[in-house]
């Protein structure tokens, strides 16, 4: 499906614009006030996927603006996720494989009732579509996972940074 | 001397050296030097003894005999004669010709030699000169290379003088002898040497370069320590060692330049690092001449490590270096003929950051701000020189940008210079590139602050902070521009962020402008305060008020004016004028608190604050007492247990900082307000009924709870402090915490009582005391209405002595253990412990100026733990949980490396109070089990089944809490042993779908972070 990153080869994209990152979300009253329930709200889905490790960069998604919390929709009521992401450049290589590891932190941090949905944000990738289609099939994302080498990679981008 | 040593003794020395030369005797040789020092026989004699052995054509037996002979002299050096230590030198010189065998022998001998103190002058030199000549040293074996290193260390500290007369020739010995040298054991002395050679100046003549490649081999250091390295040599070891050789001298420079350049060009992140740190050391003892030449490769190294950064570490480490070498060239002495290095040096920066700054995609800024910030901040000199290039351009671009986000960008940078400007304190330079640059950037910092952009808005009030430091930058309707633009963010900004943010730059600029700050802010905020009143506003406006008034309160002039309209509000509220609610008090008073603790530094302010907020806030609240006898005292707003208890903190803060006599002079007024009803020093001194709280009477029960403002207030002041009527007041204290009814004033008087106790002077007095004490308690604890008021009188006095290390606190502790098999009041026994261990708010802690030892958990700990997991296993299942209670407060308070060998003892009972069903239990449990999982200790592996079960029971508690900890549990289980979680692994991440979906966000949270850890166990590249 991709292949390894580094391995030598230079950078894609050796010198990418870097973001700020938005700072740990504030905790309210109300979430500390055990009656209330909290939604699962578009913050949150965004707090998740924001630290996911960039393949090639020791930067985070957020920090290269791969992903951004207007491009999260969330609906608690009705199960459903949907996340856009932008690659850094048009012809990034990585894009499946970022794409991969968002969708499995997804599938690792959220309750089983809701259905993920990751596709590249509209227009801004050469093979926009063939990306989305690896990324809805179930199928070939368990396969992908069964491949040690790219589960590798991929827990690599979702290991806590050190 | 011959006739000494009878022949009895040399029968005796010659048996042990045959023994030994057949091989019979290994230990030998402690007798033999023993009979030395006991003065048996001579050296002389041992060398007449071995005779023939050392003349024997069988090096093998040679050997033997000098190695007994160098053994003795190790331990013997010290009483040779001078004249035995010649012969024996010669005689080991001439042996270092002998067979290679002998060799290791030889030079343990000269070693022992070496460390003479009568060695003859001139001998040193013929040692090493012996060793240099007749010694191929590189292929000796380890041991014995490093007895040469130790021989020459030796006689670099006592023979120094000696050794420096043989000039470059040492060096050039010593060179050769470390030549190849591969042990890190040895390379350690070896830097060692060295870098004494040229630290104390040795002659290096024409070896200086031989002398660098001998080292700088080695650079930069490749070494991994061997597992079970019993040496323990580390690889920063030796680069610490190494590094100290190569920047010990100038004379290296024209060589170790180019060698760190090319190392900072390596793929190897260790060598771009050292190679950059060295440098670092470098510049502290370069000049510009040495640096000269190496410049541009210098900076296109260091640039390039910044703008294509790999890693941060590098990047901050190339920083520093360029940061280093700037500092280098401003320290070094200009001559008239000479071109300024630094000028050019920082020119080249400019040309090559600047054009970065005005890039319209702003790509390469802050890569570039930073080394010119790095740069900048070497010198006065440079900092004048970048920022009389960059502030302007800087400011032109703001201008230019639009954007909020890029004119924070920019902004940001523009504080980093400014900050820089600040390091150097003030200049008296007419000229600086700030002062002209003025207008232009005042004006700067006020569009940011009325930007919509908040995160625009916290620059620029940062920079108004700076901005407002640097002398002479705001000019007079400037600072009042500042302080109204200040204002009107406290007033009117939406996002707190902001509001709270122009507070602090307030609290910081007003010391500076007191009177712009007094005049503008403060009158307008306290006008606010008094509007607002009549129109009912928002109350979160006038909260901020009262913030912003403790902010500012920064100077003595600006307190004058905010304590008496703070104080306003509290009156407000018992005037009953106005609907205030209790809240607006309790803020109230943390606003004062705040002054108060901001005036503690002052002695003035503090004792204006002391005299006017103390005896303001005592008749405010005993007016309150006083007001309509009728209604029921609980009924007031200032008798409010959360307003009083606001209160306390207030006093505490005004008492504790003053100086004793002051001090005095205040407790007497207040001491006898309380005994005997003394109002005189009050602002208003008259009241419609007596002050009385310690006896009967009509306001008594409202009177008694003004307990808690004597308590704040005489159990703050230092130890010194004498209180006048102290055994009165106690017994009063004693007599009301036993028998009142009210809990909080009981509670008051008995914290107020411990206080008292615990600062008592020990002696007779305070033994008798405590008597009455205790057979008051007992009394009041075996029956009656009153126990649980005697149990916190117990509680507090235990405390009081246990922090202080009273014999009688066992017995105390005692009394508590057995009550918490009392089913009436042995759950508040437990939650005592927590009160035993905590540091209170109020009193008994060292801020108070309390007597406490700094080790009395541990010991309360060791003390006691024993009886009560004795006491736990003895005691009925009702009352069980409480004893798991009052241990998990012990250990919750306990330093971690106090606690962790001690947790296999207390392992099962841990895990037994998670079954326990008291949430304070579980809660107090968790984190005290999280930390040791953390540390992963082998114990915890043997009950990985049963914490998993519990700690998965757990996500499922009603409490919150319990389940955010029982999750941080489960995450912190993932640092034991893989192998031994694997087989839990798909259980846990099972298990753990559920929490995923719990209605608190903060629990899901821990849950995704927990589950997150568990799928990467064992699984490839965690």
């Amino acid at each position: 499906m991709v292949g390894a990153p580094g391995g030598g080869s230079p950078l894609e994209n050796a010198n990418p614009l870097i973001y700020r990152r938005s700072g740990e979300r504030p905790v309210t009253a109300r979430e500390e006030d055990d009656e209330l329930p909290d939604s699962i709200d578009d913050r949150e889905i965004f707090d998740l996927i924001r630290s996911i490790n960039d393949p090639e960069h020791p930067l985070t998604l957020e920090e290269l603006n791969v992903v951004e919390q207007v491009r999260v929709k969330v609906n608690d009521a009705e199960s459903t996720v949907v996340v856009e992401f932008t690659p850094t450049i048009p012809h990034c290589s990585m894009a499946t494989l970022i794409g991969l590891s968002i969708k499995v932190k997804l599938i690792r941090s959220l309750p089983e009732r809701f259905k993920v949905d990751v596709h590249i944000t509209p227009g801004t990738h050469a093979s926009e579509h063939a990306v989305n289609k690896q990324l809805a099939d179930k199928e070939r994302v368990a396969a992908a996972l069964e491949n040690s080498h790219l589960l590798e990679v991929v827990n690599q981008c979702l290991s806590a940074r050190s | 001397m011959a006739a000494a040593v009878g022949d009895e003794a040399g029968g005796v020395l010659r048996g042990w050296v045959r023994d030994f030369l057949a091989g019979h005797r290994e230990g030998g040789t402690a007798e033999v030097a023993a009979g030395v020092k006991a003065g048996s026989w001579t050296v002389l004699e041992i060398v007449e003894a071995l005779g023939s052995c050392l003349q024997s054509p069988e090096p093998l037996t040679r050997g033997r005999g000098l190695q007994l002979l160098s053994q003795v002299l190790l331990q013997c050096h010290s009483l040779l004669q001078e004249e035995e230590v010649t012969h024996l030198v010669l005689f080991y010189e001439n042996r270092l010709k002998d067979h290679h065998l002998l060799i290791p022998s030889v030079l343990q001998g000269l070693r022992a030699l070496s460390m003479c103190e009568v060695l003859a002058p001139g001998l040193a030199v013929s040692v090493l000169k012996a060793i240099f000549q007749e010694v191929h040293v590189q292929s000796l074996p380890q041991p014995e290379r490093h007895t040469v290193y130790s021989i020459i260390t030796t006689f670099m500290h006592t023979r120094e003088e000696e050794l420096k007369g043989l000039g470059a020739d040492f060096t050039f010995g010593f060179i050769q002898v470390m030549d190849g040298e591969k042990d890190p054991r040895n390379l350690l002395v070896a830097f060692q040497i060295v870098r004494d050679l040229i630290l104390r100046d040795y002659v290096l003549g024409p070896f200086v370069e031989e002398l660098f490649e001998v080292t700088s081999c080695y650079f930069p250091i490749d070494f991994t320590p061997p597992p079970n390295d019993p040496h323990g040599i580390q690889r920063d070891d030796l680069i610490v060692g190494l590094r100290a050789v190569l920047a010990s001298t100038p004379h290296f420079a024209e060589f170790l330049l180019p060698l760190l350049i090319e190392k900072m060009d390596s793929e190897l992140q260790s060598a771009k690092l050292d190679s950059l740190q060295t440098l670092s050391a470098c510049c502290t003892i370069y000049g510009q001449k040495e640096l000269q030449e190496f410049l541009p490769s210098l900076w296109s190294s260091l640039r390039r490590e910044v703008f294509q950064t790999a890693s941060e570490k590098v990047e901050a480490e190339a920083l520093t270096t360029l940061h280093s070498l700037a500092a280098c060239l401003s320290r070094s002495l200009l001559n008239s003929d000479t071109e300024d290095l630094l000028d050019s040096f920082l020119s080249g920066i400019l040309q090559d950051c600047r054009h970065h700054l005005c890039e319209p995609d702003m790509k390469l800024v802050w890569p570039s701000a930073r080394l010119l910030q790095a740069a900048a901040g070497a010198s006065f000199r440079a900092t004048q020189r970048i920022t009389s290039s960059v502030l302007p351009l800087l400011l032109e671009q703001y201008n230019q940008h639009a954007q909020s986000s890029q004119r924070r960008t920019i902004l940001e940078m523009l504080l980093g210079f400014l900050e820089i400007q600040q390091k150097w304190g003030p200049q008296d330079e007419e000229e600086s590139a700030l002062l002209r640059s003025r207008a232009p950037l005042s004006s700067v910092v006020f569009s940011a602050l009325t930007d919509r952009s908040v995160q625009l808005q916290l620059v620029g009030i940062r920079a108004l902070t700076v901005l407002g430091t640097l002398p002479g930058l705001l000019a007079p309707p400037d600072v009042e521009l500042v302080v109204d633009h200040l204002t009107r963010l406290i007033l009117d900004a939406d996002d707190s962020q902001s509001c709270m943010a122009a507070m602090e730059a307030a609290g910081s600029l007003a010391p500076l402008y007191p009177g712009v700050f007094s005049g503008r802010m403060v009158r307008r905020l306290a006008e606010e305060l008094q509007s607002e009143r009549e129109e009912e506003g928002q109350p979160s406006l006038r909260a901020r008020c009262r913030q912003a008034l403790a902010a500012v309160s920064t100077h003595p002039s600006i307190v004058r004016e905010t304590v008496p309209v703070l104080l306003q509000c509290v009156q407000q509220g018992q005037k009953g004028s106005v609907p205030a609610d209790a809240c607006d008090v309790v803020a109230t008073c943390q606003s004062l608190q705040r002054v108060a603790v901001q005036c503690q530094g002052d002695a003035e302010s503090c004792w204006y604050y002391h005299q006017t907020v103390v005896p303001r806030l005592l008749a405010a609240a005993l007016q309150a007492t006083m007001q309509e006898k009728a209604c029921p005292p609980l009924g007031k707003l200032l008798l409010e247990e959360d307003t009083l208890t606001a209160m306390v903190p207030v006093i505490r803060a005004a008492s504790t900082h003053l100086s004793p006599e002051l001090a005095a002079q205040s407790v007497s007024q207040v001491v006898s307000l309380f005994l005997d009803g003394e109002v005189s020093f009050l602002p208003q001194d008259s009241f419609s009924c007596p002050f009385r709280p310690f006896q009967a009477g009509p306001c008594a029960a409202s009177q008694r709870r003004l307990v808690a403002l004597l308590m704040a207030f005489v159990c703050s002041l230092p130890r010194d402090v004498a209180i006048p009527q102290q055994d009165r007041l106690l017994r009063e204290l004693l007599a009301l915490s036993c028998s009142c009814e009210c809990p909080f004033s009981a509670t008051a008087a008995a914290k107020c009582f411990a206080g008292l106790v615990n600062k008592h002077p020990a002696g007779q007095q305070l033994d008798e005391l405590l008597q009455t004490v205790v057979n008051r308690m007992e009394a009041a604890l075996a029956a009656g209405p009153c126990r649980s008021q005697a149990l916190t009188l117990l509680l507090w006095v235990t405390r009081a002595l246990v922090i202080r290390y009273h014999p009688l606190s066992s017995r105390l502790t005692d009394q508590l253990l057995g009550l918490l098999g009392d089913t009436e009041l042995g759950p508040s026994v437990a939650d005592g412990f927590s009160l035993l261990m905590a540091d209170s708010p109020d009193v008994l802690h060292r801020g108070c100026h309390a007597d406490v030892r700094i080790m009395f958990r541990q010991r309360f700990f060791t003390d006691n733990m024993p009886k009560l997991v004795q006491a736990f296993h003895a005691a009925s299942p009702d009352v069980q949980a409480n004893y798991l209670k009052g241990l998990s407060h012990v250990l919750n308070y306990l330093p971690r490396p106090v606690l962790v060998p001690e947790l296999p003892t207390l392992l099962s009972l841990l895990l037994e109070a998670l079954s326990c069903p008291d949430c304070v239990v579980q809660l107090s449990t968790l984190t005290c089990l999280q930390p040791l999982l953390l540390e992963a200790s082998p114990v915890l592996s043997l009950h990985v089944d049963t914490l998993v079960t519990k700690f998965l029971g757990l996500t499922a508690s009603p409490a919150m809490a319990v389940r955010i900890a029982a999750l941080r549990c489960i995450h912190a289980l993932a640092s034991l042993p893989t192998p031994v979680l694997l087989p839990y692994k798909p259980r846990v991440i099972r298990a753990l779908a559920k929490p995923l979906d719990d209605r608190k966000r903060l629990v899901r949270k821990e849950a995704v972070v927990a589950r997150g850890e568990w799928f990467l166990l064992g699984s490839p590249g965690r």
